[in-house]
């Protein structure tokens, strides 16, 4: 195809929060793909010109947590054929076929993200040992920028750098890992305890030492934020907290997050900033991933209650942390996360059919279908705690809209967590669906925040952009920026937050969704298909530093089953890989 | 010259140690099993297939590349229902080719793992399955439990790389500190080296798993079950002791539990144990994948499609039914019109009706080194050897995928690789379709 890529969207009630721009009647344009200012004359002459008379106009949706790509993902495609059959779409001149409902294949994964108006999808978790394939995934992901965390909070090198106090030599072995397997940023999940799910077992306090490497969850936590910052990767310290799951388990998040109170935010990357009225350097030195499944209240399922109020009173006191909701909007979902042992648990709560992967020296993971109803107890709570950490930070600066897909649900369900957001009314009829515990043991039913729509474009895109570090490019349409712009068939002179379903279609199909300054779906149709590109940091520590670290590696290498020589992900694994340099110019890696 | 770290295209085991000296008509091979060797000499072979033949009355004859790329393609294009089979000796990447081409065509695309490990796959769609990387037993099992397989036949190095010998490290002293069952109808010679031998009954494995888990579950299965399996309940108590007690277990199950009676379901079975058997200690399970690749048609079709093998695209999206859609079953009831195979000798491997009617209906094929199925071939394209001669990606048997570098490259000027040469006939496809797009 031949393109221009200028573009002029026009007259649409503009979102964009990180230019402070809450619905003001403009002109987008895009040149070469990039956001400017103006076009020429003689640009604007040949420039595609979008109408957007009467519609709400967003920066391209971004997804900063979502599992959809790797060893783990694919664990459920393959054991879930019964979430295939009925979910299917067949292909198209332009596009291929595929099948899945929670867990869809990657062209139709791809696709139904690109119709819903998103643009950047990041996977929330990827195993260093399986990295080749998580990319393998990401590079057949058709349409989507994308990018993956790498799993860290229970390998064994950075366990043992920890125990030492190494924190310079844990921040040199961090770096070279990403640079080695294509990754974003730091994942941790359930620090220290997948380690020991090695032996069948976990952790369940801050300061319970795990076996044999003898570290505890605080230290991992406050050791691999201090990396992240060290190192000045784009996205701080991702969090996935201890005792996911369990009753109770909100104060234990609350502690986690105090951990890496002090640290200064510090990202280091060598990049062209485009233009912003905010800063668009993220500010928080930890975000927490999936609030909702960390933030149970009670001490079992009998006096099981929400715990959202205790995180987000927090949330709200302090400035270092950014949480995303992990929602619970109802119907199929499929867990699956680096928790080994809290996927067993659900194990012994349902006896459903469950998939595990431990993976050697690294991490872990598991893999359990589940389905809320709306007739469950624990499960309406649920759905009323991930409409609460939203609306009880007061600050969407410091929230980000998921579903922690799929674990709590399909990200095609965001349209109507939107909906529950900014309508009242839609929460009150669905209070009226489902058990009662959602009203009695919550805090939702006295809640009246009603969200604009400024604040949904920054927890559905701006907010995820500046969090992970990519605010220079993504989550705004200041100049500079990636031309990925949507357009909802949505007034907002008109809205009337009572009438939720049209919210709801509005942000389902995208009247338009443009990528780089081309249509790439429109009304729920595919009208192209790039291919996306693929972040990953590229931090570099001294060389002596990297030295003395990589002899260590080498050193422990022994344990793996795979030779050190067949380790990396070479780039061919990658499509239109973007390096982010970090830490360039290079400084001394010293603890402050 | 020396090449050293070279991945081994034979097994499931994917052994990247390999190292290969190429001199002038031989290779010197380390570190490779006997298996592993025999197919590093093919590279030097004077039975390679080195030009692309057509059938020609009762014989085959040589004829030019763009020939043959263009028979192979018109017999696809001539089919109604034409079914691709992707063999295992070959990389994801000429695999994802064959399921575009199928997409394309809606044709049916299914792999070797439909007559080896499918029944586990689907085990796992019932049952779902605890696992780990090989790493895991390598390091902390002291407990490795051979089911219906015998590794130093199928997996010759799978002892001494994964899951017995290996120095791991809490595992110093290798095979001293583990415990090895194996359960096997035959006296194998993995039987004979390991621990403890349950010599069961041919095609009793799912009564035998059964009454483990009543015994697992602290219950005493009845007494008939030691008839129907030939095992004592004693030594059955004797077995579900041993397991409890390890600290880290593994069972590695083979074709002897996905062929015999119950297939599927006696996966699903074992997975069930070893699920129940976390209750207790750690406790996980894998296929002993006795061909290369097979896992990584799996994991590529189900994240490209949504289903791991037997995949028809006649609908224009993807449908799966074992059983139906499957190449033995479409072969046996005469549902497919023409076949294209790459790296698999379906006619020796597949039940005689299969062969038979491979016989009667066109078919081409990608293959290395004349074999029955190339005989039957209207269309015999030389192959190329993965992880000798062009670079790819497999999965091993515990789905960890690897990289694979070349040593050497094709030896031929017109295609570098069977992905190369699945392009190729690809593009041929679309240009007698008329069309481009997907
Ligand atoms: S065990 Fe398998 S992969 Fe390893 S050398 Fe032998 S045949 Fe090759
Ligand atoms: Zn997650």
């Amino acid at each position: 195809m031949t393109e221009t890529a200028n573009m002029i969207i026009r007259n649409g009630y503009v979102f964009d929060p990180l230019n402070g721009i809450d619905g003001e009647v403009k002109d987008v344009f895009i040149r070469d793909g990039k956001v400017v200012h103006d076009l020429t004359a003689a640009e604007r002459k040949e420039a595609k010109v979008i109408d957007a008379l009467g519609k709400t106009v967003m920066p391209g949706g971004v997804d900063s947590h979502a599992h959809v790509a790797g060893a783990k993902v694919n664990a459920g495609r393959l054991m879930r054929p019964e979430d295939h059959y009925k979910t299917v779409r067949s292909k198209t001149n332009l596009t291929h076929s595929g099948s899945g409902y929670t867990i869809p294949s990657v062209y139709k994964q791809g696709y139904d993200y690109a119709v819903m108006g998103y643009t950047t999808v990041f996977e929330a978790a990827m195993p260093p040992l399986e990295a080749r394939h998580t990319h393998e995934e990401m590079r057949s992901t058709p349409i989507l920028d994308m990018g993956a965390y790498m799993v860290l909070g229970n390998n064994w090198f950075i366990m043992r750098y920890l125990r030492e106090g190494d924190i310079e030599k844990a921040a040199a072995y961090t770096a070279w890992m990403l640079r080695t397997h294509k990754g974003y940023g730091i994942k941790c999940v359930n620090p220290a305890g997948v380690e020991n799910w090695g032996w069948a077992q976990n952790v369940h306090g801050l300061d319970e030492a795990n076996i044999h490497f003898e570290v505890t969850p605080r230290e991992v936590i406050r050791g691999l934020a201090e990396v992240s910052e060290l190192l000045g990767l784009p996205v701080s310290l991702h969090l996935h907290a201890n005792n996911m799951g369990h009753p109770g388990c909100w104060e234990i998040t609350r502690e986690s997050l105090k951990i890496p109170e002090g640290l200064q935010p510090h990202s280091k990357m060598d990049v062209a900033w485009s233009e912003t009225k905010l800063d668009p350097r993220r500010q928080q030195t930890v975000y927490l991933a999936h609030a909702q499944f960390n933030s149970f209240g009670g001490t079992s399922w009998r006096d099981f209650c929400s715990g959202a109020e205790g995180v987000a009173d927090y949330v709200n006191q302090v400035d270092h942390v950014v949480i995303d909701n992990g929602m619970v909007p109802f119907g199929p979902g499929t867990a699956m996360t680096g928790d080994g042992p809290g996927i067993h648990d659900l194990y012994m709560l349902s006896g459903q059919k469950w998939s595990n992967t431990d993976v050697e020296l690294e991490c872990g993971s598991g893999v359990i279908p589940w389905n809320y109803l709306k007739s469950s107890p624990v499960n309406s709570v649920q759905w009323a705690m991930g409409l609460e950490l939203l609306l009880l930070v007061k600050d969407p600066w410091k929230t980000i809209m998921t579903t922690d897909h799929p674990n709590g649900g399909v990200f095609t369900k965001y349209p109507e967590v939107i909906a529950w957001l900014m309508s009242g009314k839609a929460r009150e009829d669905t209070f009226k669906e489902c058990h009662k515990w959602a009203q009695d043991r919550s805090s939702l039913g006295g809640i009246d925040r009603e969200m604009n729509l400024f604040e949904i474009a920054t927890i559905t895109r701006a907010n995820q952009a500046r969090t992970i570090g990519l605010a220079h490019r993504k989550g705004h349409l200041g100049a500079g920026a990636d031309g990925d712009v949507t357009v909802y068939d949505l007034d907002p002179t008109r809205l009337d937050v009572n009438d939720y379903a049209t919210i709801k279609k509005a942000f389902s199909r995208s009247e338009y969704t443009i990528k780089d300054g081309r249509i790439v779906a429109s009304r729920g149709d595919i009208l192209s298909v790039p291919d996306g590109r693929r972040f990953y940091s590229s931090p570099f520590v001294d060389e002596s530093l990297e030295k003395d670290m990589m002899a260590d590696v080498k050193e422990w290498f022994k344990y793996y089953t795979l030779g050190f020589a067949n380790y990396p992900v070479p780039d061919k694994y990658l499509k239109n890989p973007v390096p982010i340099a970090v830490n360039q110019p290079l400084e001394a890696v010293v603890r402050r | 010259m020396t090449f050293k770290n070279i991945i081994c295209p034979v097994c499931g085991a994917s052994c990247d140690d390999i190292a290969v000296d190429l001199g002038k008509g031989n290779i010197t091979v380390k570190n490779a099993c006997k298996m592993g060797n025999a197919k590093f000499q093919e590279i030097v072979s004077d039975h390679r297939i080195r030009d692309p033949l057509i059938r020609n009355g009762g014989g085959m004859k040589a004829v030019s590349w763009k020939e043959a790329i263009d028979r192979a393609a018109q017999i696809l294009v001539n089919a109604k229902r034409p079914l691709i089979f992707m063999g295992s000796e070959t990389s994801c990447e000429a695999m994802e080719v064959g399921l575009h081409l199928g997409e394309y065509l809606g044709a049916v695309v299914d792999s070797n793992s439909t007559v080896c490990h499918g029944p586990t796959a689907m085990g796992i769609q019932e049952a779902g399955r605890v696992g780990a990387t090989a790493g895991q037993s390598k390091s902390r099992g002291d407990l490795t439990v051979y089911w219906g397989s015998n590794p130093l036949e199928s997996m010759p190095r799978h002892m001494s790389r994964y899951a017995v010998y290996p120095r791991g490290y809490w595992t110093r002293r290798g095979r001293f500190d583990r415990t090895v069952i194996t359960v096997d109808p035959r006296k194998s010679v993995t039987a004979e080296n390991s621990d403890l031998h349950l010599q069961i009954k041919p095609n009793s494995d799912y009564e035998l798993i059964s009454a483990l888990l009543t015994i697992l579950h602290g219950k005493t299965p009845h007494p008939s079950v030691e008839e129907t399996t030939g095992v004592s309940i004693s030594q059955m108590e004797e077995m579900i002791e041993i397991m409890k007690s390890c600290n880290f277990g593994v069972i590695y199950v083979g074709l002897g539990i996905a062929s015999s009676f119950g297939k599927h379901r006696n996966a699903e079975a074992a997975f069930n144990l070893v699920k129940e058997l976390n209750n207790h200690t750690k406790f996980v399970i894998g296929a002993l994948r006795g061909h290369c690749n097979v896992a990584g048609f799996n994991q590529i079709a189900s994240y490209l499609y949504g289903y791991p093998f037997g995949l028809d695209f006649s609908r224009g999206y993807p449908r799966y039914n074992p059983g139906e859609f499957t190449a033995v079953d479409l072969l046996r009831e005469r549902d497919v019109d023409a076949a294209f195979i790459l790296s698999a000798d379906l006619v020796s491997h597949f039940p005689a009706a299969c062969a038979e009617y491979l016989a009667e209906i066109p078919v081409a094929c990608i293959d290395i080194a004349p074999c029955p199925t190339t005989m039957v071939s209207d269309v015999v394209l030389p192959g190329v050897i993965d992880a000798m001669e062009c670079d790819g990606t497999f999965y091993r048997l515990d789905d960890v995928p690897v990289y694979f570098q070349p040593f050497t490259s094709s030896p031929f000027s017109f295609t570098a690789s069977n992905e190369d040469t699945m392009k190729q006939i690809f593009e041929r496809v679309k240009e007698l379709k008329g069309g481009s797009g997907n």
